[in-house]
């Protein structure tokens, strides 16, 4: 079960990278038609890659910590040389001509790509659904939506096509497919993986994040691609530490807050419980409980729109058929084809959110939307801060609900917004959160803490993966 | 009729990488798109990372202009859609901009108030094929470190516009963080009014010359529609350089919202006291200071310290000429001769064909008297328009002096031939020997030195007895 053996085993020689790759390429064969988590598989290259480490450890030569093992890439972050996405149309044949600095660090270390995994368009969605390659089904029940925005991250690990994924997390997109395919998904510390090669949605948002089956695995891959590099200005050092080397299921010194906002009007009461029961596990191995408040939680939501929106009015406006992506061989002035490079090129939702985020920073609108949302971020950072000088970590669901049906919300907006409210607040004070499955498969538990508290969010998120199975 | 006029001047900083990556900025000659990188180019993915040399060499100009720098800066996009503009936006300075609130003193001793000067990326470049029904991008250009100075409505005159383009040349040119002498290197748009109209922004303005002539022809018909009891209406008008007219742009084109809002991909910039203090400290000599400096140091006119220092290389020139010939007549010849001739050529001294070398050998010949002052001149002109070094010009040209005993017999000779004025002057007509001196020059090709020849033309016919 653990994939991290697995590395062990090969770079022993007891296993073949190849042999272990064509494991995941025959699930791939089986499944990947029902589920569609691949945009774009990478199958012959993966195998040659394979081949080249199994060749270097037959050879005595040193391998790196992902030796020979997979790994799913959403398609939001860049692959040189392999067509990257971003689930839209406007980039569906961009094949581009450089390596995020994840991706350099995962080659590095001789991870190998397997494919380019499915996500809503931009990554803006809850639930897959937006995706220009159609939607991902849910492996747990196909009828369902796998949560998004890294939908197909969080199937391809749910259904076995790779051992390991990255994805990212603007509001929720790596939590809430995590929590909704019963995998585990950790949304960094803001800075603490470089964002250079992830196609900006919103800048001061988005970030990196794992998806992966168990946690110690989501340590492993979050120690290989963390760290300050010289393409972000806001990736920060993190403290020289590995994460992996620090799980600790010792929770008796640890004082548990529970946001109760978190736990208010909206959340289903199943998820409530199920939480609750794992609140009380941890209370039983120990911790403390202590019950918290973050006050401006109820304008979280609508505060994140605005940033989000705002910045990505801004961050899409490159896409104008000029260089690269969708273009248009009509001869037109200059204000109507790029209208119609992105009027083609861009999905609805995509199309909604820039026009929202444009009027949100125009004249005489800015100060009403966009500055009022820095100001209520501002008081979420102060109340996030005071939660946490009064607990080690917070504990909440994930998502409001369990997953839901497809097409169900997709064409009601709003009530599809609705569904990050548990989460966005997180990226707009960009802290470290965790999810992991609860007893329930398929709702999630956000564990919450310091910034660089990778190791204390992830050692409280194995107890209750321990005490789950 | 009252003009007032504001500028805003854009000069390109000669940082050797962009502004927020690691590409050239030395694209001048380069084939199209080859200084580009996944930044400059606004590739999917890529992040800005701040050149913090730009930030020095702002700073640097702040001072110059007397600015307040400030402590901490934020990068703001500018929003708007251009072919020329890669990512859609332009990174550039806001509401928290590098300096505010400085000053330069024009040499009429006016002073323009700078309001603000902010850092920038400078877009890519269309090139429009003659005759071609499409236009190409060069992005070799996009995201060279730009610096922005915007004056208060301080100028009353075209001519006034342009000597502050002159001294804000002048001024960056002796920090070494500019080069003006570069194609496109400084480009301005203007704000230009009239009492009792409105105000017209006239764009893409991109030389002295270019400014003078926009705001002269913005000034003309800005009074004939005021004459004629029209309006002159507030609009951004385009500067055609080649017809010399400006043209009112589409209405659509004016209509820009930018929706500015904080960069998120560049943190806060913080420039400490200290920081600043070392920049002021590093600061080399400015033109005023200069001038100063060469009045008190060398025996040489007002003028002359001004015209030495409208720049770095000719100040430099001078100065290090001065070290090995006599300063005043150097300044004499750099300022009346050398400069006079580049004038009439339209050549800078850093672009011509003189150097240091060459110009201290002819001062040198010239003080030994192997050369005449005439032929000094002839060489200078002889090295701008067709090179070469004036020791083999002397030689080929045969301006060697007239030495003194082959003066005596041209001198004997002229006065045979010339047996009537010498009586003349015998008889006291003074006048005589101007025409004898003129005999002897002619005789001679110029290359006898006047004075000398007057001298010994004296003292041979005070030996003739009438």
């Amino acid at each position: 079960m653990n994939h991290i053996e697995s590395i062990l085993k090969i770079k022993k020689g007891e296993l073949s990278s190849l042999e272990y790759l064509e494991k995941f390429i025959d699930q791939i064969n089986k499944k990947e038609d029902e589920i569609n988590a691949f945009i774009t598989l990478n199958e012959e290259k993966a195998r040659e890659k394979a081949k080249e480490i199994d060749k270097k450890i037959n050879n005595g030569k040193e391998v790196g910590k992902l030796a020979g093992t997979p790994i799913a890439i959403k398609d939001s972050i860049i692959t040189k040389n392999l067509r990257t996405t971003c689930g839209s149309q406007m980039l569906k044949d961009f094949s581009p001509q450089y390596d995020a600095d994840v991706i350099k660090k995962i080659k590095k270390e001789d991870g190998i790509i397997i494919g380019k995994t499915n996500c809503d368009e931009f990554c803006m969605g809850t639930s897959t659904e937006t995706s220009y390659f159609g939607p991902t089904h849910n492996p747990i029940d196909h009828e369902k939506v796998p949560g998004g925005s890294s939908g197909g991250s969080a199937a391809a690990i749910k259904y076995g096509a790779s051992p390991f994924s990255l994805g990212s997390d603007t509001g929720g997109s790596v939590r809430c497919p995590a929590s909704f395919c019963g995998t585990v998904g950790l949304k960094p510390t803001y800075g603490s993986i470089s964002r250079y090669g992830l196609i900006a949605y919103a800048s001061s948002l988005d970030q990196i994040g794992t998806i992966t089956n168990t946690i110690e695995e989501s340590a492993y891959l979050f120690d290989v691609i963390k760290g300050k590099t010289k393409n972000d200005s806001t990736s920060l050092k993190y403290p020289d530490r590995d994460v992996y080397e620090e799980l600790d299921t010792d929770i008796s010194q640890k004082t548990i807050g529970v946001p109760q906002e978190f736990f208010g009007e909206g959340v289903d009461q199943e998820v409530n419980e199920e939480v609750k029961k794992s609140i009380k596990d941890l209370e039983d191995q120990g911790a403390k409980i202590k019950s918290v408040n973050i006050p401006s939680m109820e304008y979280a939501l609508a505060a994140y729109y605005l940033v989000a929106i705002g910045e990505a009015s801004s961050n899409l406006a490159r896409f104008d058929g000029v260089r690269y992506g969708h273009y248009s061989n009509k001869n037109k002035d200059w204000e109507d084809y790029f209208s119609e490079v992105r009027r083609e090129g861009f999905g609805k939702e995509v199309k909604r959110r820039i026009m929202l985020g444009t009027y949100a920073l125009s004249a005489g609108y800015y100060e009403k939307y966009y500055q009022k949302a820095l100001k209520i971020r501002t008081l979420l950072k102060n109340d996030f801060e005071r939660a946490l000088n009064e607990s080690d970590l917070l504990v909440a669901p994930t998502m409001p609900f369990k997953p839901f049906e497809l097409g169900e919300k997709i064409e009601d907006p709003l009530s599809l917004y609705f569904a990050d409210i548990l989460t966005v607040p997180i990226n707009m004070v960009g802290l470290p959160a965790l999810s992991v499955p609860s007893k329930e498969e398929d709702i999630g538990i956000q564990i919450i803490g310091e910034p660089f508290s990778e190791g204390e969010i992830l050692s409280t998120g194995k107890i209750i993966e321990e005490e789950n199975q | 009729m009252n003009v007032t006029i504001g500028l805003e001047v854009h000069v390109q900083l000669l940082t050797k990488s962009k502004l927020f990556c690691n590409c050239g900025t030395n694209y001048r000659d380069s084939e199209p798109n080859t200084h580009t990188c996944p930044v400059c180019l606004g590739l999917p993915g890529s992040l800005p990372v701040l050149n913090k040399k730009a930030i020095e060499y702002g700073t640097m100009a702040g001072l110059a202009l007397n600015c307040d720098i400030a402590n901490e800066m934020q990068f703001h996009r500018k929003n708007y859609f251009y072919p020329d503009l890669p990512k859609g936006f332009q990174i550039t300075q806001y509401d928290r901009p590098l300096g505010q609130n400085g000053e330069i003193r024009l040499d009429q001793d006016k002073k323009i108030r700078i309001k603000r000067i902010h850092l920038e990326e400078d877009p890519g470049r269309l090139v429009h094929p003659p005759s071609a029904r499409y236009s190409l991008i060069d992005y070799n250009r996009s995201g060279v470190p730009l610096l922005e100075i915007v004056t208060k409505p301080d100028m009353d005159s075209p001519q006034e516009a342009r000597s502050f383009l002159k001294k804000i040349r002048e001024t960056l040119e002796f920090l070494d963080i500019f080069d003006g002498s570069l194609d496109g290197a400084m480009r301005c748009d203007a704000n230009i009014s009239l009492e009792g109209g409105g105000r017209a922004e006239v764009k893409n303005i991109s030389s002295y010359k270019g400014a003078e002539k926009a705001l002269s022809y913005e000034i003309t018909r800005q009074k004939n529609l005021l004459r004629r009891g029209k309006e002159v209406k507030r609009e951004t008008r385009h500067f055609d350089e080649s017809q010399e007219i400006t043209r009112s742009m589409r209405e659509k084109e004016q209509e820009h919202d930018y929706r500015y809002f904080p960069e998120p991909d560049l943190p806060l910039i913080q420039l400490t006291e200290e920081k600043i203090n070392s920049i002021k400290e590093k600061l080399p000599e400015l033109p005023e200071e200069k001038r100063k400096r060469f009045l008190d140091q060398y025996e040489i006119t007002k003028d002359q310290a001004k015209s030495l220092t409208t720049s770095k290389t000719l100040a430099n020139f001078f100065e290090e000429i001065s070290q090995q010939v006599n300063p005043k007549k150097t300044a004499t010849w750099v300022t009346d001769s050398l400069m006079g001739e580049l004038n009439y050529r339209d050549q800078s001294l850093s672009e011509s064909n003189m150097n240091k070398q060459k110009f201290i050998y002819i001062l040198e010949k010239l003080r030994d008297g192997d050369i005449t002052e005439k032929g000094a001149t002839k060489i200078i002109r002889h090295i701008l328009d067709e090179g070469g070094h004036p020791k083999e010009i002397i030689k080929q040209k045969d301006f060697k002096a007239i030495k003194s005993q082959n003066l005596d017999q041209i001198i004997h000779k002229i006065l045979e031939k010339n047996s009537e004025a010498v009586e003349d002057y015998i008889k006291g007509k003074e006048e005589a020997i101007n025409y004898l001196v003129g005999q002897v020059m002619s005789e001679t090709k110029g290359k006898a030195k006047p004075a000398d020849t007057r001298k010994k033309l004296q003292k041979i016919l005070e030996g003739y007895d009438g």
